[in-house]
């Protein structure tokens, strides 16, 4: 039986209107026949989580709220890359740019907002971006590949959170910003200037009191003019200045127009059945750029739509809970000290925090919270009650009720009222989350999130959530378990102690015995689990070729364009003219389009087609660079005691000496060596997985260092006197981290993670280095060259070379 | 539509693939643990990566460049990305493993 369905078309596929149709699923699921239409080419997803993803540890897919998969089993029809381009109020229909046509009995309008582009001379210049959508996102992590300087106009939040974005994509970055400090809509100077001071210490820069004229460049940016004559030169220039409602399809249709589309508080607008909500609306004179009154929004109409009866929406007092840049930062109401308000302050510059409560008469009407936000919430519920604080002042200020002064976080969670905002972007009480556990029998943060809603949108109220599932799951809580892949929910250490305990010998029967979800596992699983199994049973284990990342599949580096590079291995960087000259004539005979010398003292031949790759390393007749692979890189030197006046030992000796014994050495990701000759350091061996640094009669060894994305210099490991010294500890710390770290895990996150004393402590004890050492000798014995192999062998040989048909049939 | 004996299934390795060119267009021929083989055009419809270099997980291949997944039946490119690679029939005779392309 199908039952008559209205139909329901939502302009704006955004966290806003998309929430409103949750809702409505949830209270009418079977009532509306709904289509979404969307600009962007993707599905409904996190926006405030953008940064993350800029910030790094975030993939993209990681942020999307609805996967394609919902709309599915909603029976939603989802157009995306659609703009609505006309609506016909009198027909009641849409159409977009791409000609779909749609009709409707309602329709909501969430087009949300767009970015204010400072109207300046040379801002239609190439590199002049907003950071709104994935596509900014997007643009800015390519430019940063080639580019090197960023400006971000805006000293807001959006701007110092594109700002961190820039700077861990290792551009250099300064922030903008017209007002004398930052950040000043959400908070007052003296905490501005903590976490101004917090983020220089970061490698951000700022340019205060500045207002930008114009743009500079020919068809690129270059520069930003200044009105007080100044410029900053700039590759890239973000603007975050600031958002303005999107209104030009609501305008051009006759729906009425002010700063947003106006709406009344069942989130009408002047024409019948068309709705509008989110960023692009304006409510009792108010468009609200957050997303807590976006949500509230959502809900209201939601009932409306499936005819519950309801309170409308009254707005919203809004509060900003932040994290910047892993600062936490809290504001709300009016903290700026109006007239007749008088300020509690707590200021420790040592730890980082600082706490501000304005008052007027005898109410809370404003607070700052900066380094500790915990308290957030509840002067939040202060200001929005107006009750009395008169004689609690000094302990709300300290953040402690006053006969709870000694007790613990779980006992102030335990004395918040039930009605208490815990989740500020969602609005969920502590009240509604002590249910879930309680009667909904919630026992971890992910059921909670997918029951309440609690910490799904900027997961700031997290460490809260979890308090609460303490308090009253107990030690029915859950931890939730992250796998090493979406295959399992085991991690890393899990998995190894089981293969160990079950003597697992194939990553095939890894996955069935501990039930992997995917039969054949992922790009992510199988390269680790083949990692591990033959870092466990080096002399027994059949390396699976089909589970190496490609770089090791094809023993060269994979280039954009599909074709490979060529690293033949040039010891400690030295080489000799009949090696030069070898190399020279394969690159011309095979007409390399560029031969560049590598950041490790190589050279790299680039732009090798694949079916070359077997050819080039016959003829050159060098062992395999391993430029490619999670192994051994390079050993990079300096001339040292050989020719230089400042050397005090041989570095070029030592660094061909490392290399040669851990050549073609299976690593949990990328490891790469240097030699120093003396403390000037020319090799910049404290920023490499393994230093070594000569001094006067012995080197010091230092570990965990990179030169990458997160740019680490190393921790001294220990200072030795002799050279097989040195070649001892380097074998026990590189046998150390095989055997400890994750897949994919660089020395510098695995020394950060571990701690470098457990490392220090594991190394201590000379017989326990010589077993290190053992092992990694066995590991290394095992391994072959593999061009030698794939020259030598048709079966291996043949991957490299197209197909040729035998005949037509 | 042309259909052309391109060799023996041995000539692929399982969970491997091999390249061949057909009217200026490279295909990718597949095979899958299971013995399958599969084919589609070699070019990832996000940056024209190379297929053929890709980890081949049950019957989806990850484009070497960025990872995206591709369902090498369909040609669908899993979410949350989106696109599609033209595919083509592979007939394989189960007697001599002779392996039949229909471009």
């Amino acid at each position: 039986m199908t039952l008559f369905r209205k139909k329901l078309v939502l302009v704006g596929n955004g966290m806003a209107g998309v929430r409103a149709i949750e809702h409505l699923l949830k209270l009418a699921p079977d009532a509306y026949e709904i289509t979404i239409f969307g600009a962007e080419p993707h599905p409904n997803y996190n926006r405030i989580m953008l940064s993350s993803v800029l910030a790094g540890g975030t993939d993209l897919s990681e942020i999307v709220i609805n996967d394609y998969e919902w709309y599915r089993s909603h029976n939603i029809t989802l157009y995306t890359g659609h703009q609505i381009e006309s609506i016909d109020t009198v027909n009641k229909k849409v159409r977009s740019d791409l000609g779909v046509e749609a009709a409707y009995d309602e329709l909501i309008l969430a087009t949300g907002s767009d970015p204010f582009m400072l109207p300046l001379p040379g801002a239609d210049k190439e590199g002049v971006i907003a950071f709104r959508d994935i596509k900014d996102c997007q643009i800015m992590m390519e430019t940063s590949k080639t580019y090197k300087k960023a400006l971000v106009i805006g000293g807001g939040l959006l701007g110092l959170e594109a700002a961190r974005g820039l700077l861990h994509l290792g551009m250099e970055v300064s922030v903008v910003h017209i007002h004398h400090y930052i950040m000043e809509r959400q908070l007052d100077m003296e905490a501005a200037v903590m976490l101004q001071r917090e983020l220089e210490a970061q490698g951000m820069k700022f340019l205060l009191s500045k207002q930008s004229e114009a743009i500079l460049g020919k068809k690129r940016v270059k520069s930003l003019l200044f009105a007080d004559g100044s410029s900053a030169e700039a590759d890239l220039i973000v603007m975050a200045v600031g958002i303005r409602p999107n209104t030009a399809l609501a305008k051009k249709s006759g729906i009425a127009v002010n700063r947003g589309i106006v709406v009344n508080d069942y989130m009408e607008t002047n024409i019948p059945g068309v709705y509008a909500i989110g960023e692009c609306a304006e409510h009792r004179g108010i468009a609200y750029g957050l997303v807590a009154p976006l949500y509230e929004q959502g809900a209201v109409l939601a009932k409306r739509l499936a005819g519950v009866q309801g309170q409308g929406y009254e707005g919203s007092v809004t509060s900003t809970k932040l994290k910047v840049s892993g600062v936490d930062v809290f504001s709300a109401g009016q903290y700026d000290e109006p007239a007749g308000s008088r300020a509690l302050r707590y200021q420790d510059e040592i730890s980082g925090v600082y706490k501000k409560l304005v008052i007027s008469e005898d109410k809370l009407i404003g607070a700052v919270l900066f380094g500790d936000t915990a308290d957030g919430a509840q002067l939040f519920s202060l200001i929005k009650s107006s009750e009395s604080i008169q004689g609690k002042e000094r302990s709300l200020l300290l953040g402690l009720p006053d006969d709870a002064l000694k007790s613990s976080p779980s006992a102030r969670l335990e004395a918040m009222a039930d009605d208490e905002i815990i989740c500020g972007c969602n609005g969920v009480s502590k009240g509604a989350i002590a249910e879930a556990i309680t009667t909904g029998g919630c026992t971890s943060v992910g059921q909670i999130k997918a029951c309440t809603k609690a910490s799904a949108s900027c997961g700031g109220c997290k460490p809260l959530v979890e308090g609460l599932l303490e308090l009253y799951a107990g030690d029915a809580a859950v931890k939730v378990k992250e796998g090493i892949c979406g295959c399992t929910t085991l991690g890393r250490d899990e998995i190894v102690a089981e293969i160990k305990r079950m003597k697992l010998k194939t990553v095939k029967e890894v996955m069935n015995v501990l039930e992997w979800t995917n039969e054949e596992g992922c790009s992510k699983c199988r390269p680790s689990l083949n990692y591990y199994l033959g870092m466990l049973w080096p002399e027994e284990y059949v390396d699976e070729k089909e589970s190496r990342i490609t770089n090791e599949r094809y023993h060269a580096n994979i280039q954009k364009d599909g074709t490979f590079s060529v690293v033949p291995r040039i010891y400690g960087g030295v080489t000799s003219p009949g090696e030069l000259k070898k190399i020279a004539e394969v690159a011309e005979k095979f007409d390399v389009p560029m031969v560049k010398f590598t950041g490790g003292q190589r050279l790299d031949l680039l732009g090798v087609k694949k079916e070359d790759l077997p050819k080039i390393w016959e003829e050159l007749d060098m062992p395999s660079g391993h430029a490619y692979g999670k192994t051994l890189r390079t050993v990079k030197t300096c001339v040292g005691s050989t020719f230089c006046r400042f050397g005090t030992q041989d570095s070029i000796g030592m660094g061909i000496r490392l290399e040669k014994e851990f050549e073609r050495l299976n690593t949990p990701a990328k490891v790469k060596l240097a030699v120093s000759g003396c403390p000037r350091n020319c090799a910049e061996a404290t920023i490499k997985d393994f230093g070594v640094v000569a001094i006067d009669g012995g080197w010091e060894l230092h570990v965990g260092g990179n030169g990458g994305v997160h740019v680490r210099a190393t921790d001294l490991l220990c200072v030795v006197k002799t050279e097989d010294e040195v070649v001892e500890w380097a074998s026990a710390f590189l046998q150390y981290y095989r055997e400890n770290a994750s897949w994919n895990e660089r020395t510098s996150n695995w020394v950060e993670r571990v701690g470098l004393d457990s490392i220090k402590a594991a190394l201590d004890n000379r017989e326990d280095r010589l077993a290190l050492g053992q092992r990694i000798r066995t590991a290394l014995s095992v391994t072959t060259d593999p061009w030698k192999q794939i020259v030598a062998e048709r079966e291996l040989r043949k991957n490299f070379e197209p197909i040729s048909p035998i005949e037509t049939a | 539509m042309t259909k052309m004996h391109i060799g023996n299934v041995a000539d692929i390795d399982r969970k491997g693939s091999r390249t061949l060119k057909v009217n200026g267009m490279e295909i990718a021929l597949f095979r899958l643990s299971d013995g399958e083989v599969l084919a589609v055009e070699n070019k990832c419809p996000h940056k024209g990566g190379t297929l053929s270099e890709g980890m081949v997980c049950g019957s989806k291949v990850h484009c070497p460049l960025h990872d995206w997944r591709i369902d090498l039946h369909t040609g669908k490119v899993e979410d949350p990305d989106t696109g599609c690679v033209p595919t083509f029939e592979v007939e394989v005779d189960p007697v001599t493993g002779a392996v039949y392309l229909t471009v």
